[in-house]
């Protein structure tokens, strides 16, 4: 036993919400009683925790002051409600108060007696914290989280932009991140999280925890992108619920970092449910990217669409777990799984598990995943125009990358990830061309 | 221009060219015909510097430079241009990024400064209606769902762009209709000039009565066995290769 799973739920909630102390004490429970994932826990075979066990992160942070926060990276245009954080704490200065009608953000620190309802009504009810054990530590540390409730057949036009940001302290500490997200009947959202942090050398660990809630033919469209920097630890899950006709659609991407975990869990529980998840991870250096998805698909007529891409360079590692399990009485399900990863340097691993389970005889699934090496052929067209080997290869992976981000829906989010994606290709390129200088 | 003198490669362990000796000189045309399987593909890819096609003797001098020493997207840079017989797709790269930097590369390798964006904008759109291209094409991946005339056309435009001072077109005219056909003919035609040369390998004398070559070269069992004037062509055309094989034999 290591001091991080011996005393992580140990280490209570600042000021403690008393309206809370049910689901922490339900989460301290959950976590005691859950082996703390080695090599051999399944789930967690091929990701290492013990960066989490090396560092000192039992301790919450200190109070940030905005100054230290030089020039938050903030996605232009994207004309959002936005809510930031910094280091877990609301930034006032930098949040927008103003919210449309239909849309209400209340922070659980904020939430008064009917709020508070609303949240513990649905709160920890869509993940599984006795099979998830960062998620049974986010209800044991909570205090503070967002409650994003979108009225019924509210349309919103503005997506609602929730920002954290980490700086580094003189002591590494632990930040927990709650999000409760309940799309009412026939009501459409748009919500970004987007991780970032401050440029310096990071000693924070993030657990970090997205409920989704979408009624009857509901939809969202949701944003997950972690661009912290490389020394930053985050663990996460996004656990979703859908019922009659929803529609939840999702972006992830994860540039990479030491630790770097999602869980990803989407319960088809109305018929007519449609579920579209695109991710990206781009490990390198020494990072580790580890996506584990499951869509449960527990009634009929319901379809998943999920597209997982990545290219991992470096000694960098990458695990991918893609799970769609169809129930007996789930008939006429609709689904496909592709995961595809490129590996441009020879210590570079990926570890991809595709997995389809079919307990239903009437349903057209399919699940593929490759593990490939730049196509020569396009290299060598590429250089025939002129363009060096190099350069070449920094094409070719953007390409493939690009192909997913064409498709982002917002403008305004693919023009800010576009530039990041390819500066890191040519950033790469740099390194080759001054290392065959040197 | 070029000289190419007594080559022999292989690929993999197969040698395909078995002595192949040509001389191109500035402003030329050659038109080299053969029957299947004689080389014809593979001269093209020895001399843009494919990998795995393996020279094992003979020499290729081009300006006066040994091509054979240089890496492939420096033959691009000295000027030799090879339009692919299979272009190939690649989606997330747009055709139009594609160019430019194929375009800087060739500029930069001239002494010449980066193309100005726009600048560069406004003469690929040119260049595609040259070749009767929709401009949105520019802004699709490379190749990428374009049909089989619609690459071969793009080929052309990207031969405009670079202005190369040799041009080796690996079965330019294959899968095109008459139209197209027509189109490409009247780009390489613009292109000729007496700085300018060309080498078109192709199967049908049909292509050369719309581009008229000064030469035509038959290419069987990895080397040339016949040259001579368009009328070869229109011979070939009418007998077939076996003539000149039992000829030669």
């Amino acid at each position: 036993m290591t001091a991080f799973s011996q005393h992580a739920a140990a280490l209570q909630p600042e000021t403690r919400l008393t309206w809370l102390d049910a689901l922490n004490q339900r989460g301290r429970e959950h976590w005691k009683v859950t082996p703390f994932p080695t090599r051999k826990t399944e789930n967690w075979k091929y990701t290492s925790l013990q960066s989490l066990e090396n560092g000192e992160y039992l301790r919450w942070p200190q109070p940030t002051q905005l100054a230290e926060v030089t020039q938050p990276e903030i996605i232009p245009g994207l004309d959002a409600c936005t809510l930031v954080f910094i280091n877990g704490v609301y930034s006032e200065e930098l949040s927008s108060e103003q919210w449309p009608e239909g849309l209400s953000c209340v922070r659980f620190s904020e939430a008064n007696a009917d709020q508070q309802q609303a949240i513990l009504a649905k709160l920890g009810t869509i993940a599984e914290t006795e099979s998830h054990l960062f998620a049974a530590l986010n209800d044991a540390w909570l205090r503070e989280g967002v409650f994003v409730h979108v009225a019924a057949n509210a349309v919103l036009k503005q997506p609602v932009y929730i920002h954290h940001i980490s700086t580094a302290q003189a002591q590494s500490f632990s930040v927990n991140q709650r999000l409760l997200i309940h799309v009412e009947t026939s009501a459409e959202a748009t919500v970004v999280e987007h991780y970032s942090s401050s440029a310096d050398v990071q000693n924070s660990f993030a657990n970090a925890l997205t409920e989704v809630q979408l009624d009857a033919n509901a939809r969202l469209t949701h944003y997950q992108l972690h661009l912290e920097e490389e020394h930053a630890l985050h663990i996460g899950g996004v656990h979703v619920n859908l019922d009659r006709d929803a529609t939840f659609n999702s972006f992830m991407m994860s540039l990479g970092s030491i630790l770097q975990r999602s869980d990803v869990v989407v319960n088809h529980r109305g018929e007519g449910a449609h579920c579209g998840i695109q991710g990206i991870y781009l490990p390198h250096n020494k990072h580790l990217v580890d996506f584990h998805t499951s869509i449960e698909h527990r009634v009929p007529n319901c379809t998943t669409h999920e597209v997982f891409r990545g290219i991992i360079g470096d000694s960098g590692k990458a695990v991918f777990n893609g799970r769609i399990h169809i129930h007996p009485d789930a008939q006429k399900t609709v689904a496909d799984l592709s995961n595809k990863n490129l590996l441009t340097s020879h210590d570079a691993e990926i570890d991809t598990k595709p997995e389809l389970e079919i307990y239903a005889d009437d349903v057209k699934c399919s699940h593929g995943a490759t593990i490939a090496q730049l196509d020569e052929k396009a290299l060598y067209y590429l250089q025939s125009r002129g363009v060096d080997r190099q350069r070449a290869e920094i094409m070719l992976s953007f390409g493939f990358i690009n192909e997913l981000l064409e498709q982002i829906p917002h403008t305004a989010v693919r023009d800010y990830l576009t530039p990041r994606v390819s500066a890191l290709f040519v950033k790469k390129f740099d390194r080759q061309r001054e290392g065959r200088a040197a | 221009m070029l000289s190419i003198k007594d080559l022999r490669a292989k690929v993999g362990e197969k040698e395909i060219l078995k002595g192949l000796s040509l001389d191109v000189k500035p402003g030329e045309v050659h038109a080299i015909m053969g029957p299947n399987g004689s080389g014809k593909s593979t001269l093209g890819h020895v001399l843009a510097g494919r990998e795995g096609y393996e020279v094992s003797s003979g020499s290729v001098d081009f300006h006066g430079k040994n091509l054979l020493d240089m890496e492939c997207e420096e033959r691009a840079r000295e000027g030799l241009f090879l339009a692919f017989q299979y272009p190939v797709e690649i989606p997330g790269v747009s055709n139009m990024e594609f160019l430019k930097t194929s375009v800087d590369a060739v500029r930069e390798h001239r002494g010449l400064e980066a193309i100005d964006s726009v600048q560069f904008m406004k003469l690929a759109r040119e260049k595609c209606k040259a070749v009767n291209l929709d401009a949105q094409f520019l802004k699709r991946g490379v190749n990428e769902g374009f049909s089989g005339g619609e690459k071969k056309r793009n080929e052309l435009m990207q031969m405009m762009l670079l202005e190369p001072s040799l041009c080796v077109m690996d079965e330019t005219d294959s899968g095109l209709d008459i139209d197209a056909l027509q189109v490409v003919a009247d780009g390489v035609n613009a292109m000729r000039s007496p700085e300018r040369s060309f080498i078109l390998v192709t199967h049908y004398q049909r292509l050369l009565t719309y581009i008229q070559p000064d030469y035509v070269h038959v290419l069987s069992g990895g080397r040339i066995i016949k040259s001579g004037d368009r009328s070869l062509a229109l011979e070939l055309e009418e007998k077939g290769y076996g003539w000149i094989t039992q000829e030669v034999a």
